[in-house]
């Protein structure tokens, strides 16, 4: 065998000073899928898109058989033959599969005509190959997802792609749709081709995967022959670190139970979710993204229809809209920060009363707007929210104030259950130990607390309980000693707890 | 730091920008013409504006809320048939003249707000796209309007009614006297209470609202609802002005003046932004430009061309800044 397709040295990737990639040397080899696991925030995404293109790297280089390579956009990638299925599907609905295949690149004749018959015979020849039940003239928007993401496939392979990488791949498709896509990732590397597999299903990349390479915080951590790792081995890997000392000391909760959720389903994203939380406590939601944390939120705060009980302090809340649901005595802090939380054009001030507005009136409908200030002043005190003026517009804040800001709107109705969604994605170090501090500060009040988070780490230093949710369903709870790393990631994955450990 | 200090010069930009385009062309119109300055000649611009900026004045809240209303024009038509039918019958019925021009303003309020609020309800519960609501309310109630009237027009019965059209409580013709009223009602109310706020935020992202347990629904639609209100106070005093109602020219391209009001007042048409006062200061610019181009002696026809010209051009400053 001559030496590997791709090779990476070194490669670092900085954001703002700050690494997220540190020195990684890796090597692709031709006929060979390559399993790359981590957590999120470990630089497995980073290190996908600088091999596709997408980012340049701080320092390290790219070699393409032997030679160094440096790729200046996704199109440069692809042309090279490095070519990327995203998690999330970039097609457009309403083309036809031949379309997308060829979007952006596609073939002519007499220079500005479309060769529509020889793109479609293209689409239909690697169709058949892959054994798809699709035809070139398909709409994207009647496809199924297992269907469109043989359709990004298919665009990958268009442009003789020598590297394909498949970004969390098997998150939409069902069991037998999977073993379709393995037999179809066989027949690629028989043929020579260099696969990528990013997966945080350790089951899957037991099966499918011929070596395995693990980061940890932008470093390559563990490196091995598929042979000899099992996926216990490789979860302890992903997460075996140190805790840095940035959570405040747990508090043990035992307050009345203030919420109690029975049965609460939302047809085709979660089913029968129950749990009870008192006052006081901190309940970690933890689970891979998809798992229907998020959407369980949003239905407890009225955003999503579902079916169920909840009671709040032995009162129905069974919320329609977010207006009920804060009547009820819920706050929520969105995931989505500048899709669903903040108004970036308005004021700080204006941004946290936005929930809350009823209470600054001075006659009814007239806000009082002093009040309003004063509010605002107290509250960037407390947060240490660095902006002089309380007018101006949050997208003059950096990411921490925002989300001081945001988590003070969701705050300031005083909600008695406050579900917090993220609460520091985007936020750097020292903002993310003020909002532990602040979360723990307000639980040692009384408000009782759900925090989803993506960050096993996070969930593990700020929760005394966990639920894991996985499909659409609570999976397992851990309290106490057994809340580690290990165990959840176990329930996470779908991976028996206990197993080889 | 320099990113806050050039957001607020943009900001003191936008709030001024349209005051001081309205200074230049009033000193340039001051020099072209020496009746222009004239305390006569002012007035009689503000009561042209009147009946469009009043309209503009709803319209701002629509657009800053996130939709649009085309249906105004059409809807001042039917609201000003149906005015004046009531005016009419009640004369006929030997009533008082005070009573039956009152009924005729209860008439012409209750039916404008009736009219927004279909349109505000199809839009929120109905889930259509406020273009193609007011789109089809345009088309329908222009054609209520000339069904009613048999293409003809209505002429009124009343002489007080004709009389309180041209009246002017301290010097200052009726229309501008309400324009002014309820531009300061209004700036109010979107400066000032709740609702403002909530409308700016609804525009602003309309999802950050729904989660910010905003009634997004209630918001937009008291948008729309109010906007029917100005129409049907502007429809009646249209039809004052000429003491009839003609339904097939009262309110035509009333919708192009009241949009172009609020936009060359500042107000961003992808909604969340904007003033209404502003409104007020962009209905007063287009009644200057067609003053001046009256007064230099451009052809009539081709006030539209500046018009156009104009409202492109305000827009694509808004862009430029952006």
């Amino acid at each position: 065998m001559t030496g590997p397709l791709f090779r990476v040295r070194r490669l670092r990737k900085e954001f703002a000073g700050h690494a997220v990639l540190r020195d990684a040397d890796v090597e692709i080899r031709r006929g060979e899928v390559l399993g790359l696991i981590g957590e999120n925030g470990a630089g497995k995404s980073t290190f996908m898109k600088i091999l596709s293109g997408i980012y340049e790297p701080t320092s390290g280089t790219l070699e393409l058989e032997g030679r160094p390579i440096a790729f200046d956009s996704p199109s440069d990638a692809r042309r090279a033959g490095v070519s990327i299925v995203p998690q999330e599907f970039n097609l457009a609905p309403d083309l036809s599969v031949a379309e997308n295949v060829f979007l952006g690149a596609e073939l002519l004749k007499f220079r500005w005509l479309l060769d529509r018959a020889r793109m479609r015979a293209r689409t239909a020849e690697l169709l058949a190959e892959l054994g798809a039940n699709v035809g070139p003239e398909d709409r994207i928007d009647g496809l199924s997802a297992a269907q469109k993401q043989l359709v990004e496939v298919c665009k990958a392979l268009a442009f003789d792609a020598s590297l394909l990488i498949l970004d969390e791949p098997t998150t939409m498709l069902t069991r037998r749709e999977i073993d379709r896509l393995f037999a179809l990732m066989r027949s690629l590397k028989a043929r020579g081709m260099a696969l990528v597999y990013v997966s945080h299903k350790l089951a899957e990349v037991k099966a499918i995967c011929d070596r395995v390479i693990v980061l940890k915080d932008g470093e390559l951590v563990r490196e091995a022959p598929i042979a000899e790792i099992e996926p216990a081995e490789m979860a302890r890997a992903m997460v075996g670190r140190e805790l840095r000392e940035i959570f405040p000391p747990k508090r043990k909760a035992r307050g009345p139970v203030v919420l109690e959720v029975r049965g609460l389903t939302s047809p085709g994203t979660f089913a029968d979710v129950s749990f009870t939380l008192r006052e006081g406590e901190i309940l970690g939601f933890a689970g891979l993204v998809g798992a229907g944390r998020t959407e369980t939120a949003e239905a407890l705060m009225g955003l999503r229809p579902s079916t169920g009980v909840v009671r709040v302090a032995g009162q129905d809340v069974k919320a329609k809209n977010a207006g009920q649901a804060v009547r009820g005595g819920f706050g929520y802090l969105s995931e989505d920060r500048q899709g669903s939380g903040i108004l970036t054009g308005f004021g700080i001030a204006e941004n946290m009363t936005l929930v809350s507005l009823r209470d600054y009136a001075s006659l009814p409908f007239v806000v009082d707007r002093e009040k309003e200030a004063a509010k605002a002043r107290t509250w960037r005190q407390r947060f240490g929210i660095k902006a002089g003026n309380l007018d101006a517009p949050l997208e003059s804040l950096s990411g921490g104030n925002q989300q001081k800001v945001s988590l003070a709107k969701t705050l300031d109705p005083a909600p008695r259950v406050v579900i917090v969604d993220e609460p520091t994605r985007g936020v750097d170090v020292a903002a993310k130990q003020e909002i532990y501090l602040f979360l723990s500060e307000l639980a040692a009040k009384g408000t009782a607390l759900i925090l989803i988070s993506s960050e096993l780490e996070e969930i593990i230093g700020m929760c005394d309980r966990v639920l894991v949710m996985r499909e659409g369903r609570i999976v397992g709870e851990v309290e106490g000693e057994a809340v580690e790393e290990r165990e959840i990631m176990y329930l996470a994955t779908g991976l028996q707890a206990g197993a080889n450990a | 730091m320099s990113a806050t200090l050039a957001f607020f010069q943009r900001l003191e930009k936008e709030r001024y920008a349209a005051i001081a385009a309205l200074a230049i062309l009033s000193i340039v119109s001051a020099l072209l013409s020496p009746f222009f300055l004239q305390w006569q000649n002012l007035l009689n611009i503000v009561r042209q504006v009147s009946y469009t900026g009043i309209i503009a004045l709803g319209m701002t809240f629509v657009i800053v809320s996130g939709g649009i209303d085309l249906s105004v024009g059409s809807m001042a038509a039917f609201v000003g048939c149906l005015a004046m039918l009531v005016l009419n019958a009640a004369s006929d019925a030997g009533l008082q003249q005070g009573t039956a021009v009152a009924a005729a303003v209860g008439c012409a309020v209750v039916a404008g707000l009736a009219c927004g609020l279909a349109n505000g309800l199809l839009v929120t519960k109905g889930r259509i796209a406020p273009f193609i609501v007011t789109l089809g309310t345009m088309a329908l109630f222009r054609s209520l309007s000339l069904y009613m009237a048999n293409a003809g027009e209505f002429r009124s019965a009343s002489s007080l009614f004709g009389e309180l059209g041209s009246s002017a409580p301290l010097g200052i013709p009726l229309p501008a006297f309400i324009l002014l009223g309820l531009a300061a009602a209004l700036a109010f109310v979107f400066k000032r209470t709740r609702y403002g706020r909530y409308t700016r935020a609804v525009g602003s992202n309309s999802r950050v609202a729904r989660y910010s347990a905003i009634d997004v629904d209630t918001t937009r639609l008291a948008a729309y609802t109010v906007t029917g209100l100005m129409v049907g106070i502007s429809a009646v005093l249209i039809a004052m002005r000429f003491n009839s109602v003609g339904s097939s020219t009262l309110g035509v391209n009333y919708e192009l003046d009241a949009i172009a009001a609020v936009i060359i007042g500042g107000t961003s048409m992808s909604g969340g932004r904007g003033t209404v006062w502003g409104t007020v200061v962009g209905a007063i610019t287009l009644g200057v430009i067609n003053n001046m181009l009256n007064m230099v002696g451009i052809s009539p026809y081709l006030q539209g061309t500046v018009k156009g010209l104009v409202i492109i051009g305000a827009v694509f400053i808004q862009r430029q800044r952006q």
